[in-house]
């Protein structure tokens, strides 16, 4: 297993790179470069430009593009990200600040979208066809085709606008210095509440529909059958021998939901001003601030490697019948 | 008497219809006694099965009849008891063994599994005698093979475990359906003397369900001939083989290929093929493909009389006596 494992990073080199080159290329040739958006967002049109020509020297922005390129990918191969344009600081501290937030939010939205999907899918799937069945399938496609940032903003308006229950936005309250530790954790919480909800809920949607459509064609399996004939409860027919086989599919999705938690928190932090990953990379895309971008793209891609190698892993780890070892038959 | 079947019916409750997979159908089995229920595919054998433990998948179900156990009704207990029965009282073997075994679960836990819940074993004591079923049911190094995956064992391997499962829980009727029709020839006679070595050693009646006429002079005693959801003719497995008196049980016998019969000699089928249930033909539901039917045999289905002490025959056209 380590073997493939490895295999599979080194695999993974030639893949990142190729995302690091058409990133690099992708933002570069985008119309306005990051002093354009410096001096257009600073309302500076007018200063002198051979100031302008010098800070551009200073930032190696007047040098062809390969030129720049090799400079990026040497540094990017020594860890060294660069530094943002925008907040002159280094990018690996504003990531080091942003991960953190997004984390929290994506990986609760995570443990919602797995709770709240697999326990209704199991409900469905087991009362097929019941009021319940066809509540949480029309439910689940009905909140799954709405866009998030919609939904987002219907929400703001009636919780937070209207019945004032959440805060509209921010990770913590004004006066967050000055709570005792319990009511940090609960401020915290109630900050939390509205973008985990909007981020898990979608997917958990998705996440009912696939659960239920597998264990329905798991527990037309023979197996399930035989397990009846040798007289276990409905709940260990259930929720052991068919959960077990229906569950395996579902653990390749969430390798896979993986980056796209992280992509639609782009829309969510936004919204929830949220400082995370996601918004961290729109702000910088609208400064054309290239090292951030490069930075957060990046991580995306690793972050997509990832998932896509642990979903694999994992696969490996809960069906004995995939192996990525040459094993000598029993 | 072990199990008394009476007037059994389970319908499909299907869009087009009605489909009457067993149409009130009656049978005895004896205590440590096998019997045969024999047919084409798709008479509804496996839907018989499959109603004696109450297990017909939706939409269909047992609609009538009594099913008495060992003196109680399965129809009429509660679920509990009838989990225990299950598994317990009657153990089942399935025609695929690999589709009955669970693809994620050793060997080993899937067998303790239902020692711990019928004969209320702890784990270690489970996993000490699942070893020694899978040695009684013939794999070699069981201490091993427990820790196995079904993929990881061959078809008649499989089987072997599915017979140790089903006779785990020490019932005293196995039902047997088609236990030989998806394995290798050399492995199917493996398979019938190990179900007739347990049988003996556990004292077990045998319901043995298959189309497979070898099998049925290998292991049964009586033989009941299926078609259409209807028993049309129960008899002692050697007067069965030595003078079938219902048509339709002839043309099963004579479509057998004989060794030395030469090879000019056509394979004799039974023209025709089982007819759709849900457009049954009238009367007898054999009389379009039965060489011997006339005009008296598209009123009624005729109903399953004696013909003889031990005999009984559904036909208008075979005789008392």
């Amino acid at each position: 297993m380590s073997w493939y494992i490895i295999k599979r990073l080194i695999q993974a080199v030639p893949l990142l790179l190729g995302v690091a080159t058409v990133t690099f290329l992708i933002v570069h040739l985008a119309p306005g470069d990051p002093m354009d958006m410096f001096l257009e967002n600073r309302n500076l049109r007018n200063i002198d430009p051979e100031v302008i020509e010098l800070i551009r020297q200073k930032y190696g922005l007047d040098q062809p593009l390969h030129v720049q390129y090799v400079k990026w990918l040497g540094n990017l191969l020594q860890g060294d990200l660069g530094e943002s344009f925008e907040h002159r600081r280094p990018v690996s501290a504003l990531l080091a600040e942003a991960i953190p937030y997004t984390l929290q939010l994506t990986a609760l939205a995570l443990l919602l979208d797995a709770l709240v999907g697999i326990a209704l899918g199991i409900f469905s799937a087991v009362k097929q066809y019941s009021v319940l069945d066809k509540t949480v399938t029309i439910g689940s496609l009905i909140i799954y085709s709405l866009p998030s940032f919609w939904l987002a903003l219907m929400l703001v308006l009636v919780f937070s606008v209207n019945l004032g229950w959440f805060p509209t936005s921010q990770t913590r309250s004004l006066d967050y210095e000055f709570l005792s530790w319990f009511e940090k954790l609960a401020d915290l919480a109630w900050h939390l509440v509205l973008p985990v909800f909007v981020l898990g809920i979608a997917s958990a949607a998705g996440t009912a529909r696939y659960m239920r459509s597998r264990l329905l064609e798991v527990l037309n399996e023979e197996y399930v059958l035989a397990a009846r004939a040798r007289g276990l409860k409905e709940r260990a027919v259930i929720l052991k021998h068919a959960l077990r086989n229906a569950l395996i599919p579902i653990i390749t999705i969430y390798g896979l939901s993986l980056p796209f938690l992280l992509g639609g928190a782009v829309i969510i932090e936004t919204i929830f001003a949220w400082p995370g990953m996601g918004r961290l990379a729109v702000l910088a895309i609208q400064a054309r601030d290239y090292p951030v971008i490069l930075a957060t793209t990046m991580i995306a891609a690793v972050l997509t490697v990832i998932g896509n190698l642990v979903a694999d892993v994992t696969y490996a780890l809960v069906d004995p019948r995939v192996s990525y070892e040459k094993k000598k038959p029993v | 008497m072990l199990l008394e079947v009476e007037n059994l019916t389970s319908h499909f409750f299907l869009d087009e219809g009605v489909l009457r997979a067993v149409d009130g159908i009656s049978f005895d089995v004896n205590e440590g006694e096998t019997v045969a229920l024999v047919g084409e595919s798709g008479c509804g054998k496996t839907i018989v099965a499959l109603s004696l433990l109450n297990l017909i998948p939706s939409p269909g179900r047992v609609v009538g009849g009594r099913i008495v156990f060992n003196g109680e009704d399965l129809l009429q207990m509660e679920a509990e008891r009838l989990r225990e029965i299950r598994g317990g009282g009657i153990g089942m073997i399935f025609q695929e063994p690999g589709a009955a075994l669970n693809p994620v679960f050793t060997i080993g836990s899937q067998i303790s599994e239902v020692l711990r819940l019928h004969r209320g074993l702890n784990r270690r004591e489970a996993e000490a005698e699942a070893i020694r079923l899978l040695g009684e049911t013939g794999i070699p190094e069981p201490e091993k093979r427990i820790k196995a995956y079904p993929f990881e064992f061959s078809g008649g391997m499989r089987q072997r475990a599915v017979i140790a499962i089903a006779i785990s829980g020490r019932p005293r009727l196995l039902i047997a359906d088609e236990p030989t029709t998806a394995l290798d020839t050399t492995v199917q006679a493996e398979i019938v003397d190990l179900l007739r070595y347990l049988q003996a050693q556990h004292k077990m009646a045998i319901l043995l369900i298959t189309h497979d006429m070898g099998v049925v002079a290998e292991m049964a005693e009586r033989v009941m001939v299926m078609y259409t959801g209807k028993i049309v003719e129960v008899a002692g497995v050697c007067e069965l083989f030595r003078e079938p008196k219902h048509p339709y049980t002839s043309g099963l016998l004579n479509s057998i290929p004989r060794l030395g019969a030469g090879r000019k000699e056509p394979l004799r089928g039974i023209p025709g093929a089982v007819p759709d249930f849900l457009d049954l033909p009238s009367g007898c539901t054999f009389h379009p493909r039965c060489p011997i039917g006339d005009e008296s045999c598209i009123s009624e289905f005729p109903s399953l009389r004696s013909i003889s002490p031990e005999r009984k025959c559904a036909c208008y056209k075979v005789e008392a006596g």
